[in-house]
């Protein structure tokens, strides 16, 4: 891990109308840490990350990618670069199935530069490479899970499968939102791993999260949104012990326990 | 109080899943289930023109392959990529306008100005339709019914291309046997090209910017290029019917435009099987002829044809090929539960 910040997000700022959902909001993320950004619902997290990714535009504010600014590009090209996120409400191609869902950012241009695999062909490369990146990701390879239409398969296996569409790219900052939200105790601690895997490839990671306790785990460092606006910023232990952070969440039993456990 | 219910439950046959790899060329019997629908179809399509009792229903039938490509067209627009094209005369009015032109003003044969007019009717479609292209849904749909709308007001009020008159003159096809088999060849080749492409890995893209664009987005493809090259494969296909019914008729007029070539191939889609490929062609066969032999009722031809459509709505709406395909590769049985 170096200090030279990968991702740097200036005064970031979204109104919608006369809402602002987020007030220059900053933030720098090093190359190969993972920073958590918590909140309670409607702080604009998911906001801030649709700016940072494209999906919507900023008002105003920049983001910078390498010291690259990259803001007001369209999603498609900052997906391209490297920076790439999960839905926090799965998007798979449901008709499709698990593997041929890999297909699609295989077939990407950034995927055909990075990935080096031969296109297509009459031995359905994309389908093996598809294949092993759903292995590593969780999926047996042996049984008949990652040939099953994605329609069918429960919450645990489609984040999995937003992870591994980002695997795909080859990404160099994956965003997750909400990764590990509705699954339930023992999918959370199989992923736990998984997210400490990724860290170990290289690959920073923006997080995300209502589950405190997991994050708290895995993040270096933590950021608080509250009404759109930043109000803290620093490690783990440093978040929890913040009585801004106890009023934001005043009243979530989870903060409470994971502090009394801190 | 009786808890016990009865369900319908479905099972994929044997032989369809013993064909579906390498066993398929292991016996005889698995060869022929894959084959033969395959061939009946084909065969049909080849025999068909020798059985017509005469020209009048051999024309028939060159129509009814017109509308075989738009449907097909349709069937691939809407449910591979997910836009919703009522634009259908829109294709078949560039391409019908395209082959005339360059048949009576450059004097090119047809073999020269349909490909011609294919080709470069699909890239100004596909030009036009352009900044329409980020619409999704019942929008994009509204939207692609206004372009022959305004294409025939605009030939119509500034007198061009023949204003309301048309072009005449257009050259036929060299003989009645050339111009059947030329479309029909069309149709099927068309009919097998778009059922490959659609399992292609770029058919996978298409298929995935219908299931959630977003995500498409979210994995570095730009989704406006890809639906482009949607429009423009769907939109040769009409260009093609187009220019081949201004060689058929030797005349190309604003009816060209006319509301029938974007209305019937969805009808044909409904009735046939929406996204089975062959189920679009297989409701041209059905629509077309039953409309011309409702000729006979005069001006109740319409309700009767109404009446056909709602039925096959009510009753089967999940399309022929739909159910079909359904019986030819599971069986049912009735289960208490």
């Amino acid at each position: 891990m170096n200090n030279q910040p990968i991702l740097e997000v200036q005064e970031a700022t979204k109104s919608f109308g006369g809402i602002v959902a987020v007030n220059r909001v900053s933030l720098d993320v090093r190359d190969g840490e993972i920073l958590g950004i918590i909140g309670p619902n409607g702080s604009g997290k998911t906001t801030l990350i649709n700016c940072i990714t494209g999906f919507i535009k900023m008002t105003s504010g920049k983001v910078l990618f390498r010291g690259k600014n990259i803001s007001g590009k369209p999603a498609h090209k900052i997906a391209d670069m490297g920076i790439t996120r999960t839905f926090q409400i799965m998007r798979p191609y449901y008709s499709l199935p698990c593997y041929k869902n890999l297909v699609i950012p295989l077939f990407s241009p950034r995927a055909k530069r990075t990935g080096g695999w031969r296109g297509g062909g009459k031995l359905g490369d994309r389908d093996t490479v598809g294949i092993d990146i759903l292995e590593e990701i969780g999926f047996e390879r042996d049984s008949f899970v990652p040939y099953k239409i994605a329609s069918t398969l429960p919450t645990g296996y489609l984040k999995r499968l937003e992870l591994a569409r980002c695997l795909a790219l080859k990404p160099e900052i994956i965003i997750c939102d909400e990764i590990f939200s509705g699954l339930s105790m023992s999918e959370i601690a199989s992923m736990v791993p998984l997210i400490e895997r990724l860290q170990m490839d290289g690959i920073t990671l923006i997080m995300i999260e209502h589950r405190l306790r997991e994050l708290f785990r895995v993040a270096n460092r933590v950021m608080v949104l509250n009404f759109g606006e930043k109000v803290i910023e620093g490690s783990p232990e440093e978040v929890m012990a913040d009585d801004k952070v106890k009023e934001v969440y005043f009243g979530s039993e989870e903060v409470e326990e994971v502090m009394s456990h801190a | 109080m009786n808890n016990e219910q009865r369900r319908r439950e479905r099972l994929d046959r044997g032989i369809k899943v013993r064909t579906d790899g390498l066993y398929a060329i292991m016996s005889l019997r698995e060869l022929c289930y894959l084959t033969v629908p395959r061939l009946v179809l084909i065969v049909g399509m080849l025999v068909l023109p020798l059985v017509m009792p005469s020209m009048y229903w051999q024309r028939v039938i060159s129509i009814v392959c017109i509308y075989a490509l738009l449907a097909l067209g349709f069937d691939f627009l809407a449910h591979f990529v997910g836009l919703v094209c009522l634009g259908g005369a829109f294709f078949i009015g560039v391409g019908g306008y395209l082959a005339a032109i360059l048949n009576t003003f450059l004097g090119f044969p047809p073999v020269v100005t349909i490909p011609i007019a294919t080709l470069l009717g699909g890239a100004i479609c596909t030009l036009l339709l352009l900044p329409c292209l980020p619409l999704r849904g019942v929008y994009f749909a509204i939207v692609t019914l206004m372009y022959p709308l305004v294409l025939m007001r605009i030939i119509e009020a500034l007198n061009i291309l023949g204003g309301t008159d048309g072009i005449m003159g257009v050259a036929s096809f060299a003989n009645r046997w050339i111009e059947q088999y030329f479309v029909i060849s069309m149709v099927v080749l068309f009919l097998f090209g778009l059922r490959r492409l659609v399992n292609l890995d770029i058919g996978l893209v298409f298929r995935a910017v219908k299931d959630n664009d977003q995500a498409v987005r979210a994995s570095g493809m730009n989704i406006t290029f890809y639906k482009a090259i949607a429009v423009f494969v769907a939109s040769c296909l009409g260009c093609l019917g187009g220019a081949c019914l201004v060689h058929i008729y030797m005349w190309s007029g604003i009816s060209l435009f006319a509301l029938d070539f974007s209305i019937l191939p969805i009808a044909a889609t409904v009735i046939g099987g929406a996204g089975t490929v062959v189920g679009p062609v297989l409701g041209c066969f059905i629509l077309v002829p039953i409309s011309e032999l409702l000729r006979a009722f005069g001006t109740l031809r319409i309700v009767f044809y109404c009446l056909i459509l709602v039925a096959f709505i009510v009753f089967r709406s999940e399309g022929i090929m739909v159910y079909g395909q359904r019986k030819y590769h599971q069986f049912e049985r009735w289960v208490t539960i």
